[in-house]
């Protein structure tokens, strides 16, 4: 599902040359999950919007399904991220005009293949029903990252990628979100790759790979 | 892809409908106010036109005499009995209860068909329009203005032009005074090769071409383009509160922007789509905008129409037609000041980086960054406009230099506003004075774009007044000078005033003939007057250069004197000469200022006058009495001379007149100025409503650390009017900078005269009292909503933290 190998990228800043990424490779099959641990700045952010096609990378491929991301323009890198790749944000980047169930319906109207009765079941998993006319300001933290969740997952992405997503909350809601989380994507038969910092939700994930100044630990 | 992409951009506007009608609103407002500026210049344009081609849409030559004046009936059966191919023609001007009226004789049966008005030809061949009294065929708006017993019964034809009349060649002449006389010849197609020289057949008449609309519109042409300058201005500051509302959106929504980007929308499709958005604004509001305009124009025509014709003797009806050019070039305007007001912000979006954190108030921050570059822009732009000053010329290099000079001051205004608020700070020493000013700095970019509207407002507002009262200063002087005679009465004939003015010789004690012709004076029409050499013009003209002896050599026929604008048009002067008819190197012994007058005019002994025009007749004359007596006098001329009382008018009602004429002139600047500034007004307005709801987390603190909501409120609305106050002192400068363009560049260039410039202090008292009531009360809305804001929300602030 997923292939990225020998990837490395530099941030240039003030004159100073960072390598964030020092050629890491890694292999995701379909239904798989897998966490990213390490500490702040080890690259594992960086290396999560490079397979997202946020960025690219300086050198080295990263391949989703039959897709070499590395060698699409914008374009080709936006389509991706609306046909096979979801993304669940730390700061949720919900959209403050639509109504959580205009949220939640969005990424799949922007790829075209709207589910409707999946949106509404979604909706309904994620505990958001009798929120669905609000809006995300009207919502607490843990509800605000539920409805990123769902709009991730009612486009039915191939892969879904994950950016610290209990981040912002608090260790219970975290832990009933990563719940639902991993529920919902076992159902869509997604790869999941997560970023966290914690090593007990890293734990449960299938696999975890541990990031250290841009490489990977063995 | 792109229909979901376009509802969640659409979603703001209905989650903010506030600000949608504040673009709405600017953007409209904006091409109103140009439109309809543009509607009026249209109007006055297409009229000119119709009135020059009043003889078909070809404009034909003609035949006359070099000097303007009649000729007999009979030439015209000499001309045809030659196998000249000619039309005669009858024209001149009746002063109707409802205007002037410019009455064209024409000659049914040799006139081409097409040379008449459509509809009009088949009624020119109507018994009852031929012979006496006959009919004067006219447009229906025409004829709703004029009438009066004295003319014959109407025909209304559409598509006559304003203020013209045909009539058949003996109707027209009765009406004119001309018994027996024709005004010209007019050239029909398919000339014999074969007929005799012009010289021959007729000595004494020349070749003559077509007048052009261009005639009237190079005279009109300084008013249109004052006018046009202030549209621009108007819909710059309209521009203003575009230009803030679009940032504002566009800020708000980066954070949309950049979801959106990650959730794969491409770059590309999402600026099409806000330029979709933005055309589909655009369209609306120009629409309305332009809808608005008409009604501008409507309102403002009437006093325009009556300006030009009081001014220059211009047709123009005082209605408006609706044109599909109009209706184009407005939604065109619309279009594109809204793709000039959200150029920049486009462009921060093409540039968006999709990974770096949203910044809250970043919009702010960078135009605190701009400064510097603002600064250094304004600097180049006053320093082009100094140059354009000293290196150009013309009407339209003094409005290159009006534009930067306004801009740069614009331009400049955040930075002085910066450093005011710095001091004011520096000076502070209690903390909630501290925190006031540094909270205002914080504010300043969200709020200088209105500001900056507001100083356009104001300095304009200055600058127009300040002409205009330096304008009315001189010119009720120079009426004083130049209507000197007490009382002014016109005979109906010559055997009429020569009664007159034998019956008048021992009432009064100077009788003074007033004599003038119409002449082509340089170039254009002017106006030639004779005077008699009498102590009244010794003492009183308003002669502002002249050689010695400048009124014995008037009298004596050596001289004649010039009005300024002919003297700055030809660059003559004292001591040089001028071409006239019948007297090509007249010595120009003196020129004189005559505000008001776009014509050039030439002053000449009577003597001389009457050897070189001898067909202008005396009927007009200035008597000079004294004050007291005018009455008596008036009522004599009446009872016991039996002279009509049409015919006599009081100094006083002539004055009273010129001034009304004058303030005419500047009612649609002053118009357009109040509108301008309550453009301004508006933009502040909704700068304070879209600002309030960011303000939360600056003020949420405050209000915790135990300043009350009334307190904070009562800060809003002072901190609106110290800025507004600063920016009424900056307007001053650059106000009084913008009348001494006007005075002494845009008034020599544009009407020929030039004007001291005066200070009206009490005029910026109050106009900075309505800045400063515009302002607060603009802040009282939003001081309210904070004054009742739940602390709930406040809280909000708080929870919202992480």
């Amino acid at each position: 599902m997923l292939e990225v190998r020998d990837l490395k990228k530099t941030f240039r800043s003030s004159g100073e040359v960072q390598q964030v990424l020092r050629g890491v490779s890694l292999s995701l099959e379909r239904g798989a999950t897998m966490a990213l641990t390490g500490e702040s700045g080890s690259g594992k952010s960086t290396l999560l919007h490079l397979v997202a096609g946020l960025d690219r990378p300086d050198s080295g491929t990263i391949v989703i399904g039959d897709t070499d991301v590395t060698a699409e323009d914008d374009r080709g890198r936006a389509a991706l991220r609306r046909g096979k790749v979801g993304v669940v944000f730390q700061q949720f980047n919900l959209i403050p005009s639509l109504t959580v169930a205009a949220n939640i319906a969005f990424q799949a109207r922007l790829a075209g293949r709207e589910d409707a009765p999946w949106s509404a079941r979604l909706t309904d998993r994620l505990g958001l029903a009798e929120h669905a006319r609000k809006y995300p300001e009207q919502l607490s933290g843990g509800q605000q990252q539920r409805v990123a969740i769902g709009r991730t997952l009612a486009a039915k992405p191939a892969l879904v990628l994950a950016d610290e997503p209990t981040g912002n909350l608090d260790e219970e809601t975290g832990e009933r979100v990563l719940d639902l989380m991993l529920d919902l994507v076992a159902e869509t038969g997604a790869a999941l790759l997560m970023v966290t910092h914690s090593s007990r939700l890293a734990q449960r994930m299938e696999r975890q790979l541990h990031l250290e100044r841009g490489a990977i630990r063995a | 892809m792109r229909r979901a992409a376009l509802v969640a951009l659409l979603s703001h506007w209905r989650r903010r409908p506030f600000q949608l009608l504040t673009l709405l609103l600017g953007l409209a407002t904006a091409t109103a106010l140009w439109s309809g500026v543009q509607a009026i210049n249209a109007e006055a344009r297409a009229s000119y036109d119709r009135a020059a081609g009043a003889l078909g849409a070809t404009p034909r030559p003609s035949l006359a005499r070099a000097d303007g004046t009649p000729m007999d009936e009979a030439l015209f059966a000499a001309l045809r009995r030659a196998g000249w191919l000619v039309t005669p023609l009858v024209e001149g001007r009746v002063e109707t209860a409802g205007g002037s009226l410019r009455i064209l004789g024409v000659d049914p049966f040799t006139l081409p068909g097409g040379d008449l008005p459509e509809g009009a030809a088949g009624d020119a061949l109507d018994p009852a329009f031929l012979g006496l009294p006959g009919r004067l065929i006219v447009s229906p708006e025409t004829a709703a203005r004029i009438g009066g017993p004295e003319l014959p019964p109407l025909i209304e034809v559409e598509g006559v032009a304003p203020g013209i009349a045909y009539a058949d060649i003996p109707a027209a002449q009765a009406l004119l005074g001309l018994d027996g006389q024709l005004s010209r010849f007019v050239l029909l197609d398919g000339q014999p090769g074969n007929r005799p020289p012009l010289d021959e057949v007729a000595p004494g008449l020349s070749l003559q071409q077509p007048q052009t609309g261009a005639d009237m519109a190079r005279l009109t042409d300084s008013f249109h383009l004052n006018l046009t300058a202030f549209g621009l201005l108007s819909f710059a500051v309209g521009l203003f509160i575009v230009r803030g509302t679009i940032g504002l959106a566009f800020e708000q929504r980066r954070p949309m922007f950049r979801t959106l980007r990650a959730l794969g929308l491409p770059a590309a499709t999402l600026l099409w789509l806000l330029l979709a958005e933005l055309l589909v604004f655009a369209l609306i509001a120009g629409a309305a905008g332009i809808a608005l305009g008409y009604l501008v124009a409507s309102a403002l025509i009437p006093d325009v129409a009556a300006t030009l014709r009081g001014l220059y003797g211009a047709s123009v009806e005082g209605t408006l037609s609706i044109r599909p050019v109009w209706w184009l070039t407005g939604l065109g305007i619309a279009v594109l000041g809204t793709a000039l007001a959200a150029l920049s912000s486009l462009w921060q979006v093409a540039r968006l980086p999709l990974l770096a954190p949203a910044q809250p108030r970043a919009w702010a921050r960078a135009s605190e960054a701009g400064l510097v570059w603002q600064g250094l822009a304004a600097l180049g732009l006053a320093a082009l406009s100094g140059l354009t000053i000293w290196l150009g010329s013309g009407l339209i290099a003094a409005f290159v230099m009006l534009g930067a000079l306004l801009i740069a001051a614009a331009l400049a205004l955040p930075l002085v506003l910066y450093g005011a608020l710095w001091i004011g700070a520096r000076l502070a020493k209690r903390p909630l004075a501290q925190w006031f000013w540094a909270d205002t700095r914080q504010q300043l970019p969200g709020l200088s774009l209105a500001l900056m509207a507001l100083l356009l407002a104001l300095a304009a507002n200055i600058g127009v007044g300040t002409m205009v009262s330096s304008f009315r200063l001189p010119f009720t002087g120079w009426l004083d000078q130049r209507l000197a005679s007490e009382l002014y009465v016109t005979a109906d004939n010559p055997e009429q005033a020569e009664r007159l003015t034998g019956w008048l010789a021992p009432r009064v004690q100077a009788i003074l003939p007033i004599m003038n012709t119409d002449a082509r004076i340089a170039g254009l029409p002017g106006e030639i007057y004779g005077v008699a050499d009498d102590p009244t013009y010794r003492d009183n003209w308003p002669l502002i250069d002249r050689l010695p002896d400048v009124w014995d050599r008037v009298a004596a026929g050596d001289g004649v004197l010039i009005n300024e604008q002919l003297a700055r048009r030809t660059d003559t002067w004292s001591g040089g000469t001028i071409a006239l008819p019948g007297w090509p190197g007249a010595p120009v012994v003196g020129v004189y200022s005559d505000y008001g007058n776009p014509l050039g005019q030439v002053l000449m002994g009577l003597d001389a006058l009457r050897d070189r025009f001898p067909e202008v007749e005396a009927l007009r004359f200035g008597l000079r009495l004294p004050r007291g007596e005018v009455a008596g006098l008036t009522r004599a001329l009446t009872q016991d001379f039996g002279l009509s009382a049409e015919n006599i008018v009081d100094q006083a009602a002539l004055k009273a007149f010129s001034i009304q004429v004058f303030e005419r002139t500047f009612t649609v600047s002053r118009a357009l100025n109040v509108l301008t500034l309550a453009v301004a007004g508006f933009a502040i307005l909704t700068s304070l409503l879209t600002l309030s709801a960011m303000r939360l987390p600056q003020l949420a603190p405050v209000w915790a650390l135990g300043v009350t909501r009334r307190g904070l409120a009562r800060l809003e609305l002072v901190r609106a009017l110290v800025l507004a106050g600063l920016t009424m002192l900056c307007a001053l400068p650059v106000g009084l900078l913008l009348a001494w363009v006007l005075l002494a560049v845009i008034n020599v260039a544009a009407f020929g005269w030039k004007l001291p410039l005066f200070l009206f202090p009490s005029d910026w008292v109050v106009l900075g009292a309505l800045s400063l009531a515009a302002a607060g009360l603009a802040a009282l809305w939003p001081a309210l909503s904070i004054a009742r804001i739940p602390p709930a929300r406040l809280l909000q602030v708080f929870a919202h933290e992480r």
